[in-house]
C-alpha cells in the first residue's frame, strides 16, 4: 500500500485504480458508485450526475483551453451514460496573479461549448489563493443530465459485439506533451477537445442501441478497454491496422516512447455495439465532423477473458495493459 | 526535394508484408541447421522491440531470443538509486535525471517518492537542458544524475563541456555510466553460458563503433549483428545470423549500416575520454561486481563530484535483491521471466522485486506488459 501519494496516482492506469479502490471506494461504498461508471446514475435511472476537476499545464493549447476541457469533460461523462447534458455547477480556484483577460478567454470558451450541449451553469463559486498554492487556474464543473437511451453500461459487453473508436486516437495527450516539451511539430496536431453530445444524440435517434460508452480520458483508449474486458469478464480483440492515428501523434510517440492508445483524448470515445448495429453505426459516425476518422477496430471474444489482445499486420499478438506509473519518456 | 517526416524514418521498417517476406526467409534458413541458436539480444531496447512486436512468436522451434542485461535503469544496484534519493531530499538540491530513472524503487523508495515527500526531482529529455535549471535557480546545486550506456554517456560529455568551459558553478555530477562490452564477456565465460551469438545494440555503436564488439567473434567464436530497433531491423538480423551458422562463418556484420561504421563517432569518443576514465568497479544489479564496466569522472574534475562531495551522506553497502529474483539468471540467458516464482505475483511493474521488472525495458516488465501469448 502506498505511503505517499505520487503523481503516477493520478495517471488514469493502474495506480490512480488503486487509490480510487482502496481509499474513496473503500469509505464511500454505495451500490451507485461501484458501478464505476463515468456517470452515477441516479433516480431511477433517468438522471446521469458527474463531476470532474480540472488542472492542465499549459493552461491554453492548440485545439482547446481549460475551460473548453472543463465543460467538454463533464458534459461528455453525462453523455457516455446516454444522458443529455442540462444543469452543471462551475467552481474556480484562481492563483493570485492571474491575469484577467485569460480569465475571460477561459470562461468565454466555456459558455460557447455550454451552447453545443444545450446545457447552462446554474451555480458556482470562486475562491482566489496565494500565489504558489495553485498551478494557475483549477476548475471543476459538476452536472446533471437527462438519461434518454438506458442500459448503456461497461458491464453489459458481450461475446462477438463490435468496438468502434469515434476518432482517431491520442490527439489530446500527444498535443500537451508536445506543449508543454515545446517539440514544435510545424502541424496541425491539435487536441480533439469537444463536445460528444451531439454525436450521441444522432446515434441515439437513429435507433443505436448502445451497449457501451466511455471516453477515452486519462490512460486512453487501453484503459476502456482494460476496465471492459475485467467488468464485463470479455477478451477484447483489436486490430492494429484499423486504429486510426494521426501522423503527428505517431511522431510524439516515437519520440517519446509512448503508446498512442494510452494517450490521453478529451473529444474521441470507444463504443461497444452488436455486430449487426456496427455497420450503420460507422456511416452515422463518418457523416460527422468530429467523429469522421471513425472505425471499427475489434471485437470481443471469450478468449483470453479480462484481456485486451493487440493483433498485429504480421500475425503476432500481444497483451494491450492499463498504463501504469506517471508517463515519462524512455531513455533510448 | 519532398520535406523528410519523422514517419519516413520508420514506416518502412514496421512493413508488414516484409516482415512476413523476412519470416519466411528465417524460417528456410533455420530448416537448413541442424541445431539450436539462441539470439542474446544484448539491449533491453531490443527486448522491448521483440515483445512490443511480438517478434518472439515468428521465430521457428530452434532459435530463441536471451534477453541480456542492456538496460542502464535495470542493472542499477539499489544503493546507487539510493544516493539518487538521499541527494534529491537535500535542501538546497535539484536532482535531476533522465525519464525513467525517476520510477525505479531503491531501498527507500524511487524519486518519484522523494518527490512527494517535497524533494525536487526534474527529468530532462537532453542533460544540456540541466544548464537552463542551474541558471534559473542560482541558489540551489543542481545534481546531474547521470545514467545510461555509451549511448548516453556524450550527452553528459558535452554538459560537462559546457559547465567548464561557461565557468558554471552550480551543476554537480554523479556519474552512473556503464559499457556493454564487459558484461557481454562475463556472460560468454559463466559455466552454464547458453549464447550462440548476439544481436548488438545500434545506438551504442553509432559512438563506440561495431569494433567493440571484435572480440565476441575472434575470441569468444560468437556471431555479432549489429542491428536497429524496428522490426524489420531485427528480423533481418536474425536471418543474418542463421545465415552465418549455415555457412559456418563467425563474424561481425552490421545491419544498421544507415548509420554505424566500425569506428564510431571519434569526436564524442574523444569527448567522453577527456572527462572520464574507467572505473575499477561497478555492481550490476542481477549481475554482481564487474571490474572496469563503468565510467567516473577524472580527478581533476572531482570538485564537481556529487559522489566526493556527499561522500559522508551517502552509504556504499550492498544491498541485494529480493532471495526469490532470478534476474541473474534470466540476464545470462538460462532463465526466462516466466520461470520465476515472483514474476507477476510479488512481482510487477508497479512493485519490482527484481532488476528486470524495475524499467519498462527490463525482460520481466516486457514479458509482463505485453503478455507471452504464443511462445
Amino acid at each position: 500500500m502506498m505511503t505517499n501519494i505520487t503523481l503516477a496516482h493520478g495517471n488514469g492506469g493502474q495506480e490512480n485504480n488503486e487509490l480510487i479502490t482502496k481509499i474513496f471506494y473503500k469509505a464511500f461504498k454505495n451500490e451507485i458508485l461501484s458501478k464505476s461508471e463515468d456517470a452515477a446514475v441516479i433516480e431511477d435511472g433517468t438522471l446521469a450526475f458527474s463531476t470532474d476537476s480540472f488542472t492542465v499545464n499549459p493552461i491554453e493549447f492548440p485545439g482547446a483551453n481549460i475551460g473548453k476541457l472543463a465543460i467538454c469533460g463533464t458534459c461528455n461523462d453525462l453523455a457516455m451514460m446516454g444522458a443529455k447534458p442540462k444543469y452543471l455547477t462551475c467552481s474556480v480556484i484562481i492563483e493570485e496573479g492571474f491575469e484577467v483577460a485569460t480569465l475571460k478567454r477561459v470562461v468565454d470558451s466555456m459558455q460557447t461549448e455550454l451552447e453545443k450541449n444545450g446545457a447552462i451553469v446554474v451555480s458556482g463559486d470562486t475562491k482566489v489563493v496565494p500565489k504558489g498554492s495553485v498551478d494557475k487556474i483549477f476548475i471543476n464543473t459538476t452536472g446533471i443530465g437527462q438519461i434518454e437511451q438506458k442500459g448503456i453500461s461497461s458491464n453489459n459487453i458481450q461475446d462477438d459485439d463490435v468496438i468502434i473508436v469515434s476518432n482517431s486516437v491520442g490527439k489530446h495527450g500527444a498535443t500537451i506533451f508536445a506543449a508543454r516539451e515545446g517539440i514544435d511539430f510545424s502541424t496541425n496536431l491539435k487536441s480533439d477537445c469537444a463536445s460528444l453530445w451531439p454525436v450521441i444524440k444522432k446515434l441515439i435517434d437513429e435507433g443505436i442501441q448502445i451497449r457501451a460508452l466511455r471516453d477515452a480520458t486519462r490512460g486512453g483508449v487501453s484503459a476502456v478497454l482494460n476496465e471492459w474486458a475485467k467488468q464485463s469478464n470479455i477478451c477484447v480483440e483489436i486490430e492494429e491496422e484499423k486504429i486510426p492515428v494521426c501522423d503527428e501523434v505517431k511522431g510524439v510517440c516515437e519520440l517519446l516512447g509512448f503508446e498512442a492508445l494510452s494517450l490521453a483524448n478529451e473529444g474521441t470515445f470507444v463504443m461497444a455495439i452488436s455486430k449487426e448495429q456496427a455497420s450503420k453505426a460507422i456511416e452515422l459516425l463518418k457523416s460527422i465532423e468530429i467523429s469522421k476518422e471513425a472505425s471499427i477496430i475489434g471485437n470481443v471474444t471469450l478468449k483470453h477473458q479480462g484481456k485486451v489482445v493487440l493483433n498485429t499486420a504480421w500475425g503476432t499478438q500481444r497483451f494491450i495493459d492499463l498504463p501504469t506509473g506517471e508517463l515519462l519518456p524512455r531513455i533510448c | 526535394m519532398n520535406e523528410l517526416k519523422l514517419k519516413d524514418l520508420y514506416d518502412g521498417f514496421r512493413d508488414p508484408k516484409t516482415i512476413k517476406a523476412l519470416k519466411n526467409l528465417v524460417d528456410k534458413e533455420a530448416a537448413k541447421f541442424p541445431g539450436k541458436i539462441n539470439v542474446m539480444e544484448v539491449c533491453g531496447g531490443h527486448t522491448h522491440t521483440i515483445m512490443k512486436y511480438g517478434l518472439n512468436q515468428l521465430m521457428p522451434e530452434n532459435i530463441d531470443f536471451i534477453h541480456g542485461p542492456g538496460c542502464p535503469v535495470c542493472v542499477m544496484p539499489k544503493e546507487r538509486i539510493d544516493h539518487a534519493y538521499i541527494l534529491s531530499l537535500q535542501e538546497d538540491v535539484i536532482l535531476v535525471t533522465l525519464g525513467d530513472m525517476i520510477k525505479v524503487p531503491g531501498s527507500h523508495g524511487s524519486l518519484q517518492d522523494a518527490r512527494s515527500k517535497g524533494a525536487d526531482v526534474r527529468f530532462v529529455y537532453s542533460p544540456l537542458d540541466t544548464i537552463k535549471i542551474a541558471r534559473e535557480n542560482p541558489n540551489k546545486k543542481i545534481i546531474f544524475f547521470a545514467i545510461g550506456f555509451e549511448t548516453t554517456t556524450p550527452m553528459t560529455a558535452a554538459l560537462l563541456e559546457h559547465v567548464t568551459k561557461n565557468k558554471i558553478e552550480n551543476i554537480y555530477f554523479h556519474i552512473n555510466h556503464i559499457t556493454v562490452p564487459e558484461p557481454m564477456k562475463v556472460l560468454l565465460e559463466s559455466n552454464d553460458c547458453q549464447i550462440d551469438a548476439f544481436i548488438g545494440p545500434s545506438h551504442v555503436s553509432v559512438i563506440t563503433g561495431s569494433k567493440i564488439y571484435k572480440e565476441f567473434v575472434t575470441k569468444y567464436k560468437k556471431p555479432v549483428v549489429v542491428a536497429g530497433f524496428e522490426p524489420v531491423d531485427v528480423m533481418q538480423s536474425i536471418l543474418a545470423i542463421v545465415k552465418q551458422f549455415n555457412e559456418n562463418r563467425c563474424e561481425l556484420e552490421i545491419e544498421y549500416s544507415r548509420a554505424v561504421s566500425n569506428d564510431g563517432n571519434i569526436a564524442a569518443q574523444n569527448l567522453i575520454n577527456k572527462y572520464f576514465t574507467k572505473a575499477t568497479h561497478f555492481r550490476w544489479r542481477g549481475l554482481g561486481d564487474i571490474p572496469d564496466s563503468a565510467l567516473r569522472l577524472r580527478d581533476e574534475y572531482s570538485n564537481m563530484d556529487a559522489e566526493i562531495i556527499y561522500k559522508n551522506i551517502l552509504p556504499n553497502e550492498k544491498i541485494d535483491d529480493h532471495k526469490l529474483c532470478i534476474c541473474g539468471d534470466i540476464m545470462r540467458g538460462v532463465a526466462k521471466p516466466n520461470d520465476c516464482k515472483v514474476f507477476g505475483k510479488a512481482c510487477k511493474p508497479s512493485s519490482p522485486l527484481g532488476s528486470c521488472m524495475v524499467s519498462s525495458e527490463g525482460a520481466c516488465s516486457a514479458y509482463y506488459k505485453y503478455g507471452n501469448l504464443i511462445k
